[in-house]
């Protein structure tokens, strides 16, 4: 390993770390304004896992139905079991209309109204009137809403002339002694070769880390560099126990299948070819919240009404829609289901089952993407230099349960807000601050650790030991024993990761040391998600107890904050105070 | 059931640990034993075969075919490995790298001119009019042509299927980069269908694709850039008189 003053310095204004949606949002905002970005991503940009997003984006552009920002916001609120930050979700749901407009304009293909708008199909969750009717105010390009998105965003930065460092994998944080953030270790996949980027800005925009569920809808690559990142760095991440299992993985395989199939018109039936949605959620049936249905087809099951020789799964039927609705505006779940079940949709019900999909917590920022962390002068104190925004980022909007079509909007507006902030930051902050051997010295550490020769356990064995641990302790359903179990099994296995050891310690193109710095990654992640899990002594959103079935607004209605270091929990309050109209106090939650 | 796979190796580096590095940067085929679960894909074969020697290297990532990343040829063929089941692949599965680009490592190519291609037909939407407060209006007729376009997932398997990329990729753009010119000149919005065009002019950015139809019959999406290929054709004649 090079020492750290022999290694090479590039310098940027601005570095992103993540080419999904938020990252290049925020690249488009700041290379639009000439500011010399770089953007590092561990894989080809389109490849990010923005790509996968199927059903939509919300915005309430009242296309199809009657909507307005308003009943948007309120259904977030609602969706997020009260546990959203008001100030953030109205920043999202206003901005959510100027933000798919620019998307149109910068070429993304959406689906059409026969008046040449913008399609939009019901989502769950989704109201008009604060309750009343269903809204329809997901904007989709049939179901391929994040591919059309991400190529797009690409595209434009392609246009803008934004510097990319492909295949390039970051290490590490770097701050100096002030902790203000001065750039990141990363290291160039095919050389094998380290780096150092110094920037006046940092953005963590590196997305989910489904990766540490063993069924998952998530890519390889999802694996929490950033969050873990953050926490090497003395960032707290909040509100990690909050992680959404989709109602509609293809069962024992996980692929996603959209919500925008029950948008469509689909729906649920149990083994006694029972529409079990109607009696968990008189009115909004199908379309009730993620963690709702979820719980209700795990409920299904566990009662004795599954389907199939094992009754280990539910039907999702599409099959009524007819072929034509189908194949049109599904086509991607139509491919999903040929390749990998062998039967067409719109012949044959869909085995699905919850399967582990996103995470509502991430790293704690401003509704500006400033990453804020406790300090001296309250639990929301600005790290200079460093934003985070998307999957990896906590602002909060989606609080305790995500509604669908609201991670697309996330992702977008908060990497739009962190570009806007960054350019002022840089105005106002237009000197690198120095960098000094010691501040680079503990994310070669890292690196270095990974050199070691010798007999030891192999990454993949713990990695998937990891997975298995996370799905059965920490899951749909939790109670304090399993947990606790859980936590003390992730203690010994985070213990025997200092015993691991690669066999490949090739330069080239070396997969096998990337995949161990994103096991580091991984065990750090699920270790905050088990901790928060166990701490929290109520059911709210995704998190569902079954010692403590009720959600507690008196002991509860705030946010978790863990701490790496003695693995510690704290806590700060909601923000209920939205910016410009009346708070939305909580309310029980009926769908 | 047992699956026979011969994968390719290449090894730049000397101290990968494997047992077989000792030949150095010399390329060769690799037999693999593999236990295939019915309805196996060729990516998660590859999986297993990682897991047996963890010094061998591919790309892949989202694992339902829309991210792009595993363009492999099996069999002679051009794949996306993920969903491509190993039971339609007959034994032993001899897997390659995508042909004709500069191999890095085992399955990994070297796709800068690929890319390169790709951003040469300036793929995004130009607009010379001022925008609406809403978004521009286009009828759902219109927003079919694009259909058969926007999806390609840029994996390269058309590409590097192409015996006039194989031999121009300097100078002839490829079925995926023109098949993303077309999607831009099809696209009713986009307002530079002159620059476009004069831009493939000349004997080989467009010209040299002599419709041989590889990239149709490999392309994992089911996308047509021949047929792209002929409409721009058909637009610049079009145009010229």
């Amino acid at each position: 390993m090079p020492a750290a003053h022999s290694l090479p310095h590039r310098h940027f204004d601005a570095l992103i770390i993540g080419a999904g949606g938020a990252g290049l949002n925020a690249a488009l905002r700041l290379a639009a304004a000439n500011l010399r970005v770089a953007v590092v991503s561990k894989v080809f940009p389109t490849r990010s896992h923005t790509v996968a997003a199927q059903g939509g984006v919300n915005a309430a552009l009242a296309n199809a139905l009657p909507d307005n920002w308003h009943w948007h916001m309120f259904d977030t609120v609602k969706g997020s079991d009260y546990l959203g930050d008001q100030d953030a979700i109205e920043t999202m749901c206003r901005e959510a209309i100027p933000t798919v407009y620019e998307l149109e304009h910068a070429g993304v293909p959406f689906s059409r109204l026969d008046n040449g708008k913008i399609y939009q199909r019901a989502f769950g969750g989704q109201s008009q009137n604060f309750g009343g009717e269903q809204a329809a105010r997901t904007c989709a390009a049939a179901d391929r809403t994040g591919h059309a998105i991400l190529h797009t965003l690409y595209q434009q930065n392609l246009r803008a002339k934004t510097h990319f460092f492909d295949e390039y994998f970051a290490v590490d944080l770097i701050r100096d002694d002030e902790g203000v953030a001065i750039g990141a270790l990363v290291l160039d996949i095919e050389s094998g070769e380290p780096l150092i980027i110094e920037a006046k800005t940092t953005l963590l925009a590196t997305g989910g880390y489904g990766q540490v569920f063993r069924t998952n809808t998530n890519a390889f690559i999802n694996t929490g560099d950033g969050m873990a990142m953050a926490l090497r760095a003395g960032v707290p991440l909040q509100d990690m126990e909050f992680y959404q299992f989709h109602p509609t993985g293809v069962a024992g395989k996980g692929m996603l299948i959209t919500e925008g199939a029950r948008g469509e018109g689909g729906y649920l039936v149990n083994g006694e070819g029972e529409r079990f949605m109607e009696r968990y959620a008189p009115k909004a049936r199908d379309l009730a919240s993620r963690d709702m249905v979820s719980r209700s087809i795990v409920t299904e099951i566990r009662e004795g009404r599954g389907c199939g020789p094992n009754k280990d799964y539910v039907l999702l039927k599409v099959d009524h829609l007819g072929a034509d609705v189908v194949h049109h505006r599904l086509p991607g779940i139509t491919d999903i289901c040929r390749v990998f079940l062998g039967i067409d949709p719109a012949k044959e019900p869909i085995p699905v089952f919850p399967t582990a999909h996103y995470a509502m917590g991430g790293i704690p920022t401003d509704r500006h993407a400033r990453v804020v962390a406790p300090a001296r002068h309250g639990p929301e104190e600005v790290v200079p230099g460093l934003y985070a925004a998307g999957e990896c980022a906590c602002v909060s909007v989606h609080g305790a349960n995500r509604l669908g079509g609201n991670s697309l909007l996330d992702i977008l507006v908060f990497g739009r807000a962190a570009g806007t902030d960054i350019l002022s930051y840089v105005a106002e902050h237009p000197n690198h601050r120095p960098m000094r051997d010691a501040h680079i010295e503990p994310a070669i550490a890292r690196l270095a650790r990974w050199e070691r020769q010798g007999e030891g356990e192999r990454v993949a064995d713990v990695k998937a030991e990891l997975r298995r641990l996370m799905e059965d302790h920490c899951g749909v359903f939790r109670d304090q024993p399993t947990m606790a179990e859980g936590v003390e099994k992730l203690k010994a296995l985070r213990e025997r990761v200092e015993g691991v050891r690669l066999r490949d310690h090739s330069q080239t193109f070396n997969t096998a040391r990337i995949e161990a710095l994103e096991l580091d990654n991984l065990v750090d992640v699920g270790m905050a998600t088990m901790m928060s899990a166990l701490h929290r002594d109520e059911s709210r959103g995704a998190h569902s107890r079954v010692d403590f079935p009720e959600r507690d607004d008196e002991r509860w209605m705030k946010h978790s904050l863990y701490l790496r270091e003695g693995d510690r929990m704290d806590y700060k309050p909601v923000r209920t105070k939205p910016l410009t109209v009346e708070s939305f106090p909580p309310k029980p939650r009926v769908y | 059931m047992s699956v026979t796979i011969s994968v390719y190796r290449y090894q730049p580096d000397s101290d990968t640990g494997s047992s077989l590095a000792a030949s150095g940067a010399k390329p060769y085929m690799q037999t693999f034993e593999i236990e295939a679960a019915p309805g196996m894909m060729l990516r998660e074969a590859l999986l297993a075969i990682k897991e047996q020697d963890e010094t061998f290297a591919f790309r892949h990532s989202c694992g339902e075919g829309v991210c792009g990343s595993d363009g492999v040829n099996a069999n002679g063929t051009n794949c996306l490995a993920c969903i491509t089941p190993v039971a339609d692949l007959k034994q032993p599965i001899q897997v390659r790298p995508l042909p004709g680009r500069p191999v890095i490592r085992d399955l990994v190519v070297d796709m800068t001119q690929f890319y390169e291609q790709y951003r040469a037909v300036e793929p995004y939407l130009i607009r010379k009019d001022p925008l609406p407060e809403q978004e521009v209006r286009q009828s759902p007729e219109d927003r079919e042509k694009l259909d058969g376009l926007y999806e390609c997932i840029l994996c390269g398997c058309c590409s590097t299927a192409c015996p006039s990329f194989w031999w121009n990729p300097d100078k002839f753009h490829g079925p995926a980069a023109l098949l993303q010119s077309w999607r831009f000149l099809a696209d009713s919005r986009d307002q530079a269908t002159e620059e476009r065009l004069d831009a493939l002019e000349g004997p080989y950015k467009l010209f040299r694709c002599h419709s041989i139809m590889n990239c149709v019959e490999v392309c994992p999406k089911g996308l047509n850039p021949t047929k792209a290929i002929g409409q721009i054709k058909e637009l610049m004649l079009e145009q010229s008189v």
